[in-house]
């Protein structure tokens, strides 16, 4: 099992290098360079030339990349020209709040979607379900632009409970945000929520079909100790890695959120970097993103092969 | 003893309401009483109702389905009136169920320890510090080694044999008055078949415990049951003791069932019964089995017979029961001698042909490991001459399908040469292979829910083939297609149907069909029968024999079941993990001297007759990959004589020219040992 585990370590490793690379290559084929980027309509003669020189672009494309991915091993992600200051210290708060953001999106929308998917699944075709799985449907077809902006309209501009738009600054403490980060929370587990929740539901239901249930069932094991014992760990264990693909795609729902909300995380400021053409910015966010989200994988695929009896004991 | 029945069942009939409002029964007026003691079993074919009959005296319907009538008692209660709780009581404590798939009715995520102790804590008084050693006393009672060890795994990590006997430990951990066994045996190797019917006729005397012993399999019936209880189209046909049953059935189904099944000891042509059972709701006013009776009158469609007392005491289903009494027993003509085989005239051989399925991973591709695994298949030498049916037998894991994948080109061999005719050579994928090679060549299923497209009409699905060979259309293709469907003796009507508009021998039927569209020399047949009935199967048997009379078809006939195989195959090869044990005519192979593994295989066969007993000879313990040195059987053989059969290949020994066995002992020797009438104690597996 430890071998399977270094296997996929190696493989997510392989992958990440393949990304940057591919990251690299994407900014590179983009006509002009950093510099033109940064020095926009400046951009001519000598003081271009001079740019170059001393920001080393002019030197050949895979030196710079080997340089960019070792300073990226050690955390130095360069240095970003268009706001004069190192890349890791513009990430740094900025994916600490998008981290929170999904954080505690997860943190109250996973139980929730389980706890909602057994009910479901349980109560299969009977009021219960009905009503849940009706509401799952459209909190999964309703766009996150649309329900963020229905959420500011009756929690802020009707209701007045919470502010709408976020003003605290990036890199304020985070008791700061408290009250800033609760609506953005709920657009955000909203969808996430609905997509777990089907999937439980449906292996409840198939898992409550299988012979063994139907057997422990004859073997007069009471309901809610067949629910717990035999129902509930089969059924949970293909959640696992939809959480995390969850997850992960939630990396990229946040980016819609965090603008509409003007919250302030690497979503916004991807969107931001795209519109200054600070590419040095924008390749690190690839980067960064690419991490956590095979990272998310991994951490996925450990978990299974944990909770998993016929993987763990797999020979070899 | 009391002489109260422990289990009473009274007019019970059960059923369903369909789309259409109709009430369907499953059932119909089923009574049945079963004491200390007693082991009834109930056989029929799919769709008789006989689950449903095991699993209502539990007091268990599947969704859907309700009581119209009458009822089940247990110890004078009728479970259908208890509660929840009071089921839960009875349930896996006083009756106990043995399933059908102990594989997939085990917990995947719990240990066979919590699944053991789950038992104990519901159903007994033992307190938790005397549970382990209860679960070691009643594994140690089903005949599994080293229980300590076995405990702490999970069901996957067991034998398809081991996972059966933890079923049957679960069952008598909750210490029941009534065992409820459902198909225990079906799925199972041969060989583990037989210990596992071993084991029960052993607790079935040890505890005293009454048995339910439901299945389509009447050898095993025979092997483990005093009385037995024929079900037709829902409801009892005949029940009466098992000598009576099977010597003298009373009744013209019985009579039919018996006459399908192949048997062993004499190369038969099962006869095979007409039509097919009623399915829910199409029994009229008169008797189930009217349809198919050699015996029917009008009296037989107008009024439904009752259950009434033959003449040995058994109670019979039939107006004109008395009629059979004066039959003899059927007498089954024997297959033809084949006489026009000419032996120069190949059509496929085999030479030193070795398959393996071990594909290198990602990294040992990049590390350029070198594969320690052995091939699946090794060593194998087979020339098969125009217009003859071999069988390949073997148990599960034997590589007898892998070779007709190999002869598809659906698995190239890894080494050996297969070639066509002297003048093809099949060592190709099947990508590669000329369109006259592959419509030369067709392949048959075991599952023809599976090998058929659900969506495409049997007319779409016999036109293929058509179309694709002789670019067949309209008209022309339309009277193929009629005429392939009356060559498998299906009605026309049927070329607009859907394959789930079938039943499971007409599907199968259909799959043939397909396969001679092609106008082949040589049909691959891979389990054909295994998922039919008997009586299903025999008609599929009747059919591949009747086609290859008419177009001298040469067979492959894979089958893990000996009897069907005796019944077709004019010569038999032997294969153990994938490396021939024996090779020759049928009749020689069936006869002694044996590769000893034949002899395991011959023994373990059940065969429908009370006076019959199967033979335990080799334990029952599953090899996941052959030996890298000697012969193949080495771990299990019950006569191997020695180190070398652990070090050197065995050479092939020839009685004559037409029979040859791969084995280290002198075949005079062999044969001395092999009439001795012995029979190997159930030894401890470990």
């Amino acid at each position: 099992m430890i071998k399977l585990f270094l296997q996929r370590l190696v493989l997510g490793l392989l992958t990440l290098v393949f990304v940057s690379g591919i990251v690299f290559v994407t900014v590179e084929a983009l006509p002009g360079d950093a510099c033109t980027a940064y020095l926009g309509r400046m951009a001519t003669g000598t003081r271009l030339e001079n740019c170059r020189r001393d920001f080393g672009v002019d030197r050949p494309a895979l030196t710079r990349y080997a340089e960019w991915t070792l300073g990226a091993l050690q955390g130095d992600l360069g240095m970003s020209l268009k706001r004069n200051k190192p890349i890791s210290d513009i990430i740094g708060t900025r994916l600490r709040n998008t981290l929170v953001l999904g954080l505690s999106a997860t943190l109250i929308g996973v139980p929730i979607a389980i706890f909602l998917g057994i009910i479901a699944g349980l109560w299969r075709d009977r009021p219960p379900d009905m009503w849940i799985s009706t509401i799952a449907i459209f909190a999964m077809t309703i766009p996150e632009f649309v329900s963020s902006t229905l959420l500011i309209l009756v929690f802020s501009a009707w209701l007045g409970w919470l502010p709408g738009i976020v003003t605290t600054p990036p890199n304020a403490p985070l008791v700061e945000f408290l009250s800033d980060i609760i609506l953005p929370i709920i657009a955000l587990a909203l969808v996430m929520t609905a997509h777990i929740l089907r999937m439980v539901r449906t292996s409840v239901i198939d898992v409550m079909a299988s012979d063994y249930v139907q057997m422990a069932r004859l073997k007069g094991v009471p309901y809610w100790r067949m629910i717990f014992r035999h129902v509930l760990p089969n059924a949970l264990l293909p959640t696992i890695n939809l959480v995390a693909l969850t997850i992960a795609w939630l990396l990229g729902g946040v980016v819609v959120i965090e603008v509409v909300f003007n919250y302030p995380g690497l979503g916004r400021l991807t969107i931001d970097a795209i519109s200054d053409r600070d590419l040095a910015l924008v390749q690190a966010i690839a980067l960064v993103l690419a991490a956590v989200y095979i990272g998310l994988n991994l951490f996925a695929d450990l978990l299974t092969l944990v909770a998993n009896p016929r993987l763990r004991t797999m020979r070899n | 003893m009391s002489n109260d029945p422990l289990i009473q069942v009274k007019d019970l009939s059960v059923g369903f309401t369909n789309r259409a409002g109709d009430t369907l029964s499953i059932l119909r007026n089923i009574d049945l009483s079963l004491h200390t003691g007693d082991t009834i079993g109930l056989v029929g074919e799919s769709g008789c109702g006989k689950s449903t009959l095991a699993l209502a005296m539990m007091g268990y319907l599947k969704t859907g389905l309700r009581v119209l009538g009458g009822e089940s008692d247990f110890k004078g209660h009728n479970v259908f009136d208890l509660d929840d709780k009071a089921l839960e009581t009875i349930r896996g404590g006083d009756l106990a169920l043995i399933p059908q798939n102990a594989g997939q009715s085990l917990t995947p995520t719990m240990r066979i320890e919590q699944q053991v102790n789950e038992a104990l804590l519901l159903h007994t008084k033992f307190s938790k510090d005397q549970w382990r050693g209860r679960c070691i006393e009643v594994l140690t009672q089903v005949r599994l080694p080293q229980p300590d060890a076995l405990l702490e795994r999970y069901p996957h990590e067991l034998s398809g044999g081991q996972q059966q006997r933890v079923a049957i430990a679960i069952a008598l951990a909750g210490e029941p008055d009534v065992l409820l066994l459902d198909e225990p045996t079906t799925g199972l190797d041969v060989t583990t078949q037989a210990h596992v019917l071993a084991l029960l006729c052993a607790l079935a005397e040890e505890t005293g415990t009454a048995m339910v012993y439901v299945s389509h399999d009447l050898g095993a019936i025979a092997q483990v049951c005093d009385s037995i209880v024929v079900m037709y189209a829902g409801e009892i046909v005949l029940s009466g003791t098992a000598r009576r049953v099977l010597k003298h059935p009373d009744h013209p189904y019985v009579r039919g069932l018996l006459s399908s099944i192949p048997r062993l000891k004499q190369a038969i042509v099962p006869a095979s019964m007409p039509g097919r059972p009623p399915a829910p709701g199409e029994v009229g006013n008169g008797c189930g089995f009217v349809d198919r009776c050699p015996l029917a009158e009008q009296r037989c469609h107008d009024e439904r017979p009752v259950l009434e007392a033959g003449i040995a005491g058994e109670r019979v289903r039939c107006h004109f029961h008395q009629r059979l009494e004066h039959l003899p027993p059927p007498e089954l003509p024997n297959r033809p001698e084949r006489t026009n085989l000419d032996e120069a005239d190949i059509i496929l051989r085999l030479e030193d042909v070795a398959i393996s399925y071990y594909t290198p991973g990602f990294f040992e591709k990049i590390l350029g490991h070198e594969s320690r695994v052995p091939p699946t298949v090794d060593k194998v030498d087979v020339t098969i001459c125009k217009g003859e049916t071999i069988g390949l037998v073997g148990e599960s894991g034997s590589g007898k399908s892998t070779i007709l994948r190999a002869i598809a080109g659906l698995q190239p061999p890894l080494k050996g040469s297969i070639e066509f005719e002297t003048t093809t050579n099949l060592n190709t994928f099947v990508d590669d292979r000329a369109k006259d090679t592959l419509r030369r060549i067709q392949l048959i299923f075991q599952n023809p829910d599976s090998s058929l497209n659900p969506r495409q009409t049997v007319g779409e699905i016999l036109a293929q083939p058509l179309k694709l060979y002789f670019g067949l259309q309209g008209e022309e293709l339309r009277e193929r297609i009629e005429a392939l469907l009356i060559s498998v003796r299906l009605h026309v009507d049927y070329i607009g149907r859907l394959p789930s508009q079938l039943s499971g021998g007409e599907k199968q039927r259909v799959a043939v069909a397909r396969a001679f569209a092609a106008e082949p020399d040589l049909v691959l047949c891979d389990e054909v029968t295994s998922a039919l009935d008997v009586s299903v199967q025999a008609a599929v048997i009747e059919l591949l024999t009747e086609l290859q009379s008419d177009r001298a078809t040469t067979y492959i006939f894979v089958s893990h079941d000996l009897s069907v195989v005796r019944a077709v195959a004019d010569r038999v090869a032997v294969l153990y993990q994938g490396r021939l044990c024996e090779i020759g005519s049928s009749e020689k192979v069936y006869d002694l001297p044996s590769h000893p593994y034949t002899e395991a295989l011959l023994g373990a066969v059940l065969e429908p007759d009370p006076d019959t007993e199967p033979r335990l000879m080799a334990e029952d313990i599953v090899e996941l990959s052959p030996p890298t040195s000697g012969c193949p059987f080495q771990r299990r053989c019950p006569r191997r004589i020695g180190e070398i059969c652990d070090r050197e290949t065995p050479p092939w020994q020839g009685a004559d020219q037409s029979h040859a066995i791969a084995c280290h002992i002198p075949l005079d020797e062999l044969l001395a040992m092999q009439k001795q009438p012995r029979i190997m104690p159930v030894a401890l597996v470990n």
